[in-house]
C-alpha cells in the first residue's frame, strides 16, 4: 500500500513524470501502431462483407474506436480536473489541457464519419439519430471547455475553471444521452437503424476490438507525449528543465 | 424602510454579541438586496420579455402565418425563444456585483457561499423565469397554440426555467471575471439546456396530444431537484475561481 501512494505522490511531480513517461511512452506508442495496423489490415481487408450494407460497413473500424474514445477522454479529462482541484497536481491539469483538443478531433472524426457512413445506409448525410446528437452535444462542450480554458489571461484561473466546466459536463453527460434517446423514441420512428442489425459473428468484432484497444494505445501515448512538451512549457525556468534543454544543444 | 445593512446587524447582534441566527438572515437579506436592487432597473427585467416577445414575432415572419403549420411548431419555438430570452439575462447575474465589489464581500461572509447564490439564483429566476413562463401563453395564442396546453405550457415554462437559472448560473459564475464573457457564456450553457428544452417541449406536445404531460412535468421536477442539489456548490467554486483570478 505504502509503495502505491508513493509511486501516486511521485506522478503529481512534473520532474518524475517527465522521466517515467518517456520510458513508458514507447511501450503505448509501439502497441498502438501495430494493434491499428493490424486492426485495419484484418478489418478492411480480411473480415467477411455484412450481408446488408456489403463494403461500406467496414467504416465501423473508425467509427466506434473514435466514438468510444470521445467520451472517454471527456471523462479522463474530468477526472484530472478533480485531482487537479482536490490535491492542486499540477500534472493533472497540463494532462486534462493536452486531452481537449484530441477529445474534440475524435469527436469531430466520429461525426464524420457517422455521417459518411449515413450515405450508403439511410441515403442522407445527416439524420437527427439520438446517438449522432449526442455525439453532436459533446463536440459543443468539448468546444466550450476548450474555448473556456483559453478566455482567462491567468493560466491558473483557466485550469480552474475548465476543471469545474469539465466536471459539471460529466455529470450531464449521461442526463443529455438519456434525454435525447428518449425524444428520438419519442419523435421520430425508427425507420432506418444501425443497431437492428444480428449481432456480428467473430470475424467482425475481432478486428474492432483491436481498432479501440489500438486507438486507447494511441490516446496514451498521445496524451504523455503532449503532457511531457507541456510539462517543459510551464516549468520552462525550472534547472532540472534548463539541464536538459543544455543538453540537447 | 431601514437600510439592508441594519437589517443584517439586527440579526447578527445576539445578547452575548455573538453572530446569531446567520445563516438564514444572510440569505433572506441577499434575496431582498437583489430584488430591490433589480426593481429598481426595470429595463433590466423588461428586456428580456421584450426579447421573447420579439423572438416569437420573427418566426410568422420567417417561416409562414399558416396557423396550423404554427400549431404544430409552436411548442418547440416557444420554449427555444424563451430558453434564449433566459440565457440572454444570465450575464448580467453578478456582473454588477462583480464590477462594484460585492461579491467580493459574499465571498467573505462566514455564511456558505453556495446558499448565497442560491438566493441570487432565486431571484433571478423569480424576475427572468417566472414572468416568462407567465407570458408563454399569450404568445401562445399569438402562435395558434391548441387550447388546453396553455397550462402545461406556463407550469413547464415555470419549472424549467428555475433548472435553467441554475445551471445558467454556473456559467454566468465562470465568465463573470472575463470582459468578454458573453458569447463564451451561451457556448458552455446552452449544450447543459438541452435536457431541459427536450422534456420541457415535450410536456406540451404530451399535453396537445392529450397524454401522459404529467410525466415530462415530473422529469423537469428531478431535473430540477438535481440542480437544485448540485449546481449551488459548482456555482460557489466557479465565484472563487472568477474573484480570485
Amino acid at each position: 500500500m505504502g509503495k502505491i501512494w508513493s509511486f501516486i505522490h511521485k506522478l503529481g511531480s512534473p520532474k518524475w513524470f517527465y522521466g517515467i513517461s518517456a520510458r513508458l511512452m514507447p511501450w503505448f506508442w509501439t502497441a498502438a501502431v501495430v494493434l491499428i495496423l493490424a486492426g485495419s489490415v484484418w478489418g478492411l481487408a480480411f473480415a467477411p462483407q455484412d450481408y446488408q450494407q456489403g463494403n461500406s460497413f467496414r467504416i465501423i473500424y473508425v467509427h466506434v474506436p473514435a466514438a468510444f474514445l470521445a467520451q472517454s477522454i471527456f471523462v479522463s479529462m474530468a477526472v484530472a480536473g478533480l485531482i487537479f482541484m482536490v490535491w492542486k497536481i499540477k500534472v493533472a491539469d497540463m494532462a486534462a489541457a493536452m486531452m481537449a483538443p484530441l477529445g474534440a478531433a475524435m469527436t469531430f472524426i466520429a461525426l464524420f464519419s457517422g455521417a459518411v457512413w449515413g450515405v450508403p445506409t439511410w441515403g442522407t448525410w445527416w439524420m437527427w439519430d439520438a446517438r449522432l446528437t449526442s455525439m453532436l452535444i459533446l463536440l459543443f462542450l468539448y468546444l466550450g471547455v476548450i474555448a473556456l480554458r483559453g478566455a482567462f489571461s491567468s493560466r491558473d484561473s483557466g485550469s480552474r475553471a475548465a476543471s469545474v466546466l469539465a466536471m459539471v459536463g460529466v455529470i450531464n453527460i449521461p442526463i443529455i444521452k438519456y434525454s435525447v434517446d428518449w425524444w428520438y423514441t419519442l419523435h421520430q420512428p425508427a425507420t432506418f437503424s444501425v443497431t437492428s442489425r444480428p449481432a456480428m459473428p467473430m470475424e467482425m468484432w475481432a478486428p474492432l476490438l483491436i481498432m479501440v484497444l489500438g486507438f486507447y494505445c494511441f490516446f496514451i501515448a498521445v496524451t504523455l507525449m503532449r503532457t511531457r512538451s507541456e510539462i517543459l512549457r510551464r516549468e520552462s525556468n525550472k534547472r532540472w528543465v534548463r539541464e536538459i534543454a543544455g543538453e540537447q544543444g | 424602510m431601514p437600510s439592508i445593512d441594519t437589517r443584517m446587524s439586527e440579526g447578527r447582534q445576539g445578547s452575548d454579541g455573538e453572530p446569531r441566527g446567520g445563516l438564514l438572515v444572510a440569505v433572506w437579506a441577499t434575496l431582498k438586496r437583489d430584488l430591490t436592487l433589480l426593481m429598481r432597473r426595470r429595463s433590466e427585467v423588461l428586456n428580456p420579455l421584450v426579447f421573447f416577445a420579439l423572438v416569437i414575432t420573427l418566426f410568422p415572419i420567417g417561416i409562414s402565418p399558416d396557423p396550423e403549420l404554427l400549431a404544430t411548431i409552436a411548442p418547440g419555438l416557444l420554449w427555444v425563444a424563451a430558453l434564449l430570452a433566459a440565457l440572454l439575462s444570465l450575464d448580467s447575474l453578478f456582473r454588477s456585483d462583480y464590477e462594484d465589489g460585492s461579491l467580493e464581500q459574499l465571498l467573505l461572509t462566514p455564511q456558505p457561499l453556495a446558499m448565497l447564490g442560491l438566493a441570487k439564483v432565486a431571484v433571478h429566476w423569480l424576475l427572468t423565469g417566472l414572468p416568462l413562463a407567465l407570458m408563454a401563453p399569450l404568445l401562445g395564442i399569438m402562435l395558434a397554440l391548441p387550447s388546453g396546453s396553455y397550462l402545461t405550457l406556463a407550469f413547464s415554462l415555470a419549472l424549467g426555467t428555475a433548472s435553467l437559472s441554475l445551471i445558467g448560473a454556473i456559467g454566468a459564475a465562470l465568465t463573470v471575471g472575463l470582459s468578454r464573457g458573453g458569447v463564451l457564456l451561451s457556448l458552455l450553457v446552452l449544450p447543459l439546456y438541452i435536457p431541459v428544452l427536450i422534456f420541457g417541449a415535450g410536456a406540451v406536445q404530451a399535453a396537445i396530444m392529450g397524454d401522459g404531460a404529467a410525466a415530462h412535468l415530473a422529469i423537469l421536477g428531478a431535473l430540477l431537484a438535481l440542480s437544485l442539489m448540485l449546481a449551488p456548490w459548482a456555482i460557489a467554486a466557479s465565484l472563487r475561481i472568477s474573484i480570485n483570478g
